[in-house]
Parts: structure tokens; C-alpha cells; sequence
């Protein structure tokens, strides 16, 4: 993934368009109050100048799914591993909970279920939730939000980790889709071509800043992304080999 | 004469208050028909040339048993359920907050996205520190010959034992699915999942439960001839059934004695790396993260050393009172007090030098997260932690440099709580005010504990004295049969005035029973 900032406003459509595709809890105003919001895509700000009319850059952020990911190798039982597409999974399954993960990231994109949010209702979020929990799913989603919910992605129960998947929901879609065609005879190949998969953010933002696709492919968009000489990795510093790249603001200053 | 007469006029002085401060016929000649009166060496300098007595008093091999056996048989002293009508509420604190945490999520902590690690970890460093005292002690000691470690590693063996306890209780509640916490540990099973061996968490698993298990078979097998003894000398048939099964058909021959040195002397030298271990893993939670504030190699040496002062400091606490409401002034003596004060000043230098060391590294380095961290200790919001943590752990321990301070057991005692307490805020302010305030501005976030935080804390204590009060009660406090070997009685060299060894039973039961030798 390679994000334009020249290109970003700031306008948060991803940040709706990503919690509206992963089920992502409402977690009510209690728990936001001490950082508990469970967004897997934020909007950074860095503001620079004079402070009546400060020049902004608009930075969003989520999880990079680092090639030498710090949050795979602290993690005791093996919940967040890398799969065969360099993605960064989150086994919710396997998850118990420990928490190392989200303090060893430096992008601080982890996202933890302290309570079941799914189960409650936000307004109260601290309600006991008796009675034994369940294997892997919340035991009991409320009626509305199952209306709300994306069928494609696992609803996640109280203590578990979480973070942006780069939509595994809608790449997988694509995966079984090439393949189906290309038994049929449909196509030529049953590899996923440029294109075919857009993550929620990348469809949802209005500038188009967001780029999505294979970096094994020299001809795709974000591959050209890569080759821009604005491209730069956020805390390059630390050896992580982050996927989701950047290209740098530019402005046009009076001189 | 000759000698003195060479030294400068204050020596002179030094040597002659010494003579006329000792009791002049003492050492040597009469130590074994001479009363050892505790005033005349509690609050004496010591002397290399002088051997202070490890046991005061009129004490021989018959008076040690009396003492420390009528402890654990005698009948409870109301006070001692006062005691534990105090603790047991306390831990009933403990059950009720971990009982609503299970029931309702880890959000019931004060922990959020950018300090993921609250209270739970820092309590569990802080116990696991605490343990470190009663294996450096019975292990460590041991093996250097320090003698006067008998008086009191039985109980700074139980003090770890039960610190450890509670220390592992905090990462197995603290996870977010505390059902499926056994997947920490290696077993086979179907789906062929291996606990992830790069995670020093799983280190962690290992370490302090291998710490745990050697810890338990070294204060149990170390206590087996004083569990011989009180089987011996219990009246009722279920408390000699209760001692006579832990201590094994211990009867005191020599084939067993042999055997039990050799495994006490094995059993401390597998002990020995382990004291060094713990807190070295438990510092690889932190130092191989890469988190700035964590992610530093002074942490392991640094962590031991911590671990050592806190776990003297928690001896002392312990110790002090307790010499004084049990009467055990004659074998825990002001000196062992004063040795252990010496240990933590010691140490707490070391943990001074690793502040300061943290500071110089971080500004060395050059790295701007690093340094921020360290600027941010201090000046940041959580400076107030900080400063308290320096004053009890750094500034506190420099008067146990006077001797004035050394010979006053009670303000040692507050500076052992002071230094507990420095040590509780030196792992809050490595958890909290490192993650706090990481990488990224807009991750930047406080912590405060809500109020299950605070009473878990509390009601940790509770577990604690609860075990504590459980072992003052009806275990032996003090291993009589290593006291008895520092004595100058079990030395030959002068016959003692009053020998329960020898054996001259009054009935063939006794001979056959042998108990004598116990």
C-alpha cells in the first residue's frame, strides 16, 4: 500500500469506510475517553509553522504489515504471524491476549477488545458479562448491530488483538474469484490481476491517495508508487520494513 | 603495646574504646560457659579481628530447639488471628476484584491502546524482585560460607516462595482470554501449535516457573530435620502425623544427614544460576522490545541487582518485627540486621549507578526517542513517580553508610519500607512513562489505575501475609539444625554446659525412637 499525502485531505472517509467494512466496535464515549477507541485506521496531523494558521499534513495510519514485524516476534503463542502473501495475520483464534504485540509496535496501530464490545451496548460499556465465555465468538451479538455487520469478517470477542488486515476479506473474494474463472476458462490466469483487489479505505477516499497491489508485479500502481522519489517508510530507523509506504508532501512556497 | 605504640593518637583511641567496650575476658577461652548478653554485642562496630557470635544469649542446642519449635506448637497467640483476620480480608480483596475481572474484560484496568501494560506487570516485576532475596540466601550465601545466612534464610526462603506466588498470579490473569492461558505452555496436541519460542514472554513462562520449582524443593528439602524435630516434639497424634509425613521418616543418622548435605549443597548450586536468571529474562521482556526506555542492555545486570535490594529490603521488613514479637533477637541478631542493611546499600548503589548509566547511554547514543524518553522521566508528567522512585531507592539508602543509622534496627526497618516502595515506582516508571509517550505524538496517552488496580495491588499483599502468617505459625522460622552447626558447641573445641545430644534416654522408647538426635 503506498498513501499520496499530497494527495490526503484529511476528510476521515477511510477511518468510516474501514470501521463500517471490519466490524469494528463502537466502543462508546467511557472508553474513548482513555484511549480505548478501536479504529484500525487513524488520521495522524502534523502541523508546522504559525500557530493562528499552522500548515497541516494529514497522515493516515494503520498497520504497515512490517516484513521484520516487531509485534510477530514478541508474541508468546504465535497469534500474529506472516502468511504466504507477506501479509501481517492476526489469528483471533489463537490470540490469548497478552498485549506485547500492540506495546512493541512503534505505528501504536493495535487495537485490544477490553471489553466484549460486540455483546454490550456502548453507552454501558463496563457492564459484568457473566456467565462462562464462549470458544472464539462473543457470546451474544446484539440484534442490531448483526443487521450492521459485514458477513465476511469475523466479529472478535473480548480479549483479543486486533489490527487492518489490508481487507484479507476482499483479497481472498479476489483470490477465489481469479480462480473460478480461470477453471471455467473465463481468463487466463488464476492469478489476482492489478486492480482487482481495493481495500475499504482505498475505495472509500475521494483523492484517490491510496494505492493497493502487488509489489511483486514491477508494473503495478503501487509498485510505481514505490519508485517516486517523495516515497518514504514512516520510522525507517527501526529496520521494519514496513509495506504501507508514503509519498512526502510537497508544497509550493513563495520563495 | 609495641603495636600500638605506631599507630597515629586516634587509632590508639579506636583500639582502647574497643577494649574497654568489649567484655575483656570474652573471646575465646570462655565463649561456651560465658552468657552472651545481646547488649553486649548489638550495638557494637564490627571488627575483622573480632568473630561476633552468630547466636546470643544463654543458648545452647536444647534452648534454639525450645525456641523456635514452641513457636509452632505452642497454642495460637490471639494476635496472630488478628493478624490473619486482616490478611485473609485482604486477600479476600484480591479474590473479589480477580472474580469481576474475569467476569467482565482486562478493561476494568486503566490500561488503554498506548500503555497496554498497566499494574498487573508492573506488580508481577515487583514480586518476582521480592523472591530474589530468599534464594540469593540460602543459595548464594551458602556456597560463599557466609555463616551468619542461617539465622535467617528460612525465612527469606518462604518470604520467595510466597512472593513468587503472587508474582504468578499477574501474567496468568492479566491476558485477555484468561481460559486459554495454558496455551503458554508447550504440550502436544492437535493442532501441532508450539508456543512461539522467540517471545521472551515464553522465557519469562520458564524462568520464574523453573525459579518457583527449585525454590520449593530447596526451602522443603532444607526443612525436612526441622520438620523431624517438630514431629518429635508434637503432643497431638494428628500434628505428628501432619510433620511426620513432610518430614519423610527423618530420623537424624548419619546416612541421612550425609545425604542431605550433599543434596542441599546440589540443590544451591542449581539455584545459584537461577537467582542470576530470573530477573534477567524478566528484563527481556523489556530490553529485547524495541520500545525506547525498554530496549537497553544495561536491564538484566541492572534488574538482578534491583531484585536483590528490594527482596533485602522485604527480609528486613519482615524480619525486624518478627525477631521482635517472637523472641528471636538471640538468633536473628542486630548483626544479620546490619549485614543485610549493608547488602541493600550495596545494591542500591548498583541500581543508582543503572539510573544514572540509562541517562548517560541515552544521551550518547544520540538517539532522539531514546533521549526524549529520558527527558520526559524526569520533567514529564509522570515526573512525580520518578522523583519518589530516586529518593527511596537512591537517596534514602545513603544513610545506611552511618553507623549511627545501622545501629538503629527501627530506622533501618523504614528504610527497608522505603525502599520497597521506590522499587514498586522504579517498574511503574519503567512500564508506564516508557510506553506513555513512544514514537508517535498522536499515540502519546496517560494511565491512571482505576480503583481494581489499586485494590488488586493491595489485596496482593493480602496473599502475601496470609502465606507468611500460615508459615509463622506452623512451620519452623528459623532452620535450628543449620543455626545449631554455627554454634561454637558444634565446634568441640569447648565442651558445652548443656548437650542434648548425648544420648542418655530415659525409656527404651525414646532410644528406639532415636528423637534425641533431632
Amino acid at each position: 500500500m503506498s498513501i499520496d499525502l499530497n494527495a490526503c485531505i484529511g476528510c476521515s472517509g477511510c477511518v468510516v469506510a474501514c470501521q463500517a467494512e471490519n466490524n469494528i466496535p463502537v466502543v462508546g464515549k467511557a472508553n474513548v475517553a482513555v484511549n480505548r477507541e478501536m479504529h484500525w485506521l487513524r488520521i495522524d496531523r502534523y502541523y508546522k509553522g504559525d500557530i493562528q494558521s499552522p500548515d497541516v499534513v494529514h497522515q493516515p495510519m494503520a498497520c504497515a504489515h512490517c516484513e521484520n514485524a516487531p509485534c510477530e516476534q514478541v508474541c508468546p503463542v504465535a497469534a500474529t504471524v506472516h502468511d504466504s502473501e507477506g501479509l501481517n495475520s492476526m489469528v483471533y483464534n489463537r490470540c490469548i491476549g497478552t498485549r506485547y504485540c500492540a506495546n512493541n509496535c512503534p505505528y501504536k496501530v493495535r487495537r485490544f477488545n477490553y471489553f466484549d464490545y460486540q455483546a454490550s451496548d456502548p453507552r454501558t460499556p463496563a457492564k459484568p458479562w457473566v456467565g462462562l465465555p464462549d470458544q472464539q465468538q462473543p457470546k451474544e451479538v446484539s440484534t442490531l448491530k448483526k443487521m450492521v455487520h459485514n458477513p465476511e469478517v469475523t466479529v472478535r470477542m473480548r480479549g483479543v488483538m486486533e489490527k487492518c488486515t489490508y481487507c484479507v476479506q476482499r483479497i481472498v473474494d479476489a483470490r477465489i474469484r481469479a480462480k473460478n474463472e480461470n477453471a471455467q476458462g473465463l481468463r487466463e490466469s488464476d492469478l489476482v490481476a492489478e486492480g482487482e483487489v481495493q481495500t475499504a479505505c482505498q475505495a472509500t477516499c475521494p483523492t484517490q491517495a491510496i494505492v493497493f497491489g502487488d509489489l511483486n508485479d514491477p508494473e503495478s500502481a503501487v509498485s510505481k508508487a514505490r519508485q517516486n522519489a517523495r516515497s518514504y517508510e514512516v520510522l525507517a530507523g527501526n529496520n521494519l520494513g514496513a509495506r504501507t509506504t508514503y509519498l512526502g508532501k510537497i508544497r509550493n512556497r513563495e520563495t | 603495646m609495641e603495636l600500638a605504640s605506631s599507630l597515629s593518637v586516634n587509632e590508639q583511641r579506636n583500639i582502647d574504646d574497643r577494649l574497654e567496650a568489649y567484655p575483656t575476658e570474652l573471646p575465646m577461652s570462655t565463649i561456651s560457659t560465658t552468657i552472651v548478653e545481646p547488649s553486649q554485642w548489638e550495638l557494637q562496630a564490627n571488627h575483622p579481628s573480632e568473630r561476633v557470635p552468630l547466636v546470643l544469649g544463654d543458648n545452647d542446642f536444647t534452648t534454639v530447639t525450645d525456641t523456635v519449635t514452641q513457636l509452632a506448637l505452642r497454642r495460637t497467640p490471639p494476635m496472630w488471628y488478628v493478624a490473619m483476620a486482616i490478611s485473609l480480608s485482604l486477600l479476600s480483596v484480591l479474590l473479589v476484584t480477580i472474580t469481576y475481572l474475569l467476569l467482565t474484560g482486562v478493561g476494568v484496568w486503566g490500561n488503554n491502546n498506548t500503555v497496554s501494560w498497566g499494574f498487573p506487570i508492573v506488580n508481577f516485576v515487583f514480586w518476582v524482585g521480592i523472591g530474589h532475596a530468599g534464594t540469593l540466601i540460602s543459595a548464594i550465601l551458602f556456597l560463599l560460607r557466609q555463616n551468619w545466612r542461617t539465622g535467617i534464610n528460612r525465612f527469606a526462603e518462604a518470604m520467595t516462595i510466597f512472593a513468587v506466588v503472587c508474582a504468578g498470579l499477574f501474567p496468568g490473569i492479566h491476558v485477555g482470554r484468561i481460559w486459554f492461558a495454558y496455551w503458554l505452555a508447550p504440550y502436544p496436541n492437535e493442532l501441532a501449535m508450539w508456543p512461539q519460542a522467540r517471545s521472551p514472554l515464553l522465557w519469562d513462562v520458564f524462568a520464574v516457573s523453573t525459579y518457583a520449582t527449585v525454590s520449593l524443593l530447596f526451602w522443603y528439602m532444607g526443612m525436612i530435620p526441622d520438620l523431624a524435630t517438630l514431629r518429635d516434639r508434637s503432643t497431638t497424634r494428628f500434628k505428628q502425623l501432619a510433620y511426620g509425613v513432610f518430614a519423610l521418616g527423618w530420623n537424624g543418622s548419619n546416612r541421612h544427614w550425609l545425604r542431605f548435605e550433599k543434596a542441599y549443597l546440589l540443590l544451591a548450586a542449581l539455584a545459584t544460576p537461577l537467582v542470576l536468571s530470573v530477573h534477567s529474562v524478566v528484563s527481556f521482556d523489556f530490553a529485547t522490545s524495541q520500545v525506547p526506555g525498554w530496549h537497553t542492555t544495561i536491564f538484566p545486570p541492572y534488574f538482578v541487582a534491583g531484585a536483590v535490594f528490594g527482596g533485602f529490603a522485604m527480609v528486613l521488613v519482615l524480619s525486624i518485627p518478627a525477631r521482635e514479637w517472637f523472641g528471636l533477637k538471640d538468633l536473628i541478631t542486630h548483626r544479620h540486621i546490619e549485614n543485610m542493611a549493608k547488602v541493600m546499600l550495596g545494591t542500591g548503589m548498583i541500581v543508582a549507578y543503572a539510573y544514572s548509566v540509562e541517562f548517560f547511554t541515552a544521551w550518547y547514543s544520540q538517539h532522539h526517542y531514546e533521549q526524549f524518553v529520558f527527558m520526559n522521566r524526569p520533567l514529564g508528567p509522570y515526573w512525580w513517580a520518578f522523583w519518589l522512585m530516586v529518593f527511596c531507592n537512591v537517596i534514602a539508602p545513603q544513610a545506611l553508610w552511618s553507623t549511627w543509622v545501622r545501629k538503629r534496627v527501627w530506622v533501618i526497618f523504614a528504610i527497608a519500607v522505603l525502599v520497597n516502595v521506590g522499587m514498586w515506582f522504579e517498574r511503574f516508571v519503567i512500564v508506564v512513562t516508557s510506553l506513555h509517550r513512544d514514537y508517535l505524538p498522536s499515540s502519546w496517552a496517560m494511565f491512571s489505575p482505576t480503583w481494581v488496580d489499586l485494590f488488586m495491588l493491595l489485596g496482593s499483599f493480602g496473599l502475601f501475609f496470609t502465606l507468611f502468617l500460615l508459615f509463622c505459625r506452623f512451620l519452623p522460622m528459623v532452620a535450628m539444625a543449620e543455626v545449631k552447626t554455627v554454634m561454637p558447641q558444634a565446634h568441640g573445641d569447648h565442651p558445652p554446659t548443656r548437650f542434648d545430644y548425648q544420648p542418655s534416654p530415659d525409656t527404651p522408647e525414646e532410644l528406639r525412637r532415636g528423637h534425641w538426635f533431632t
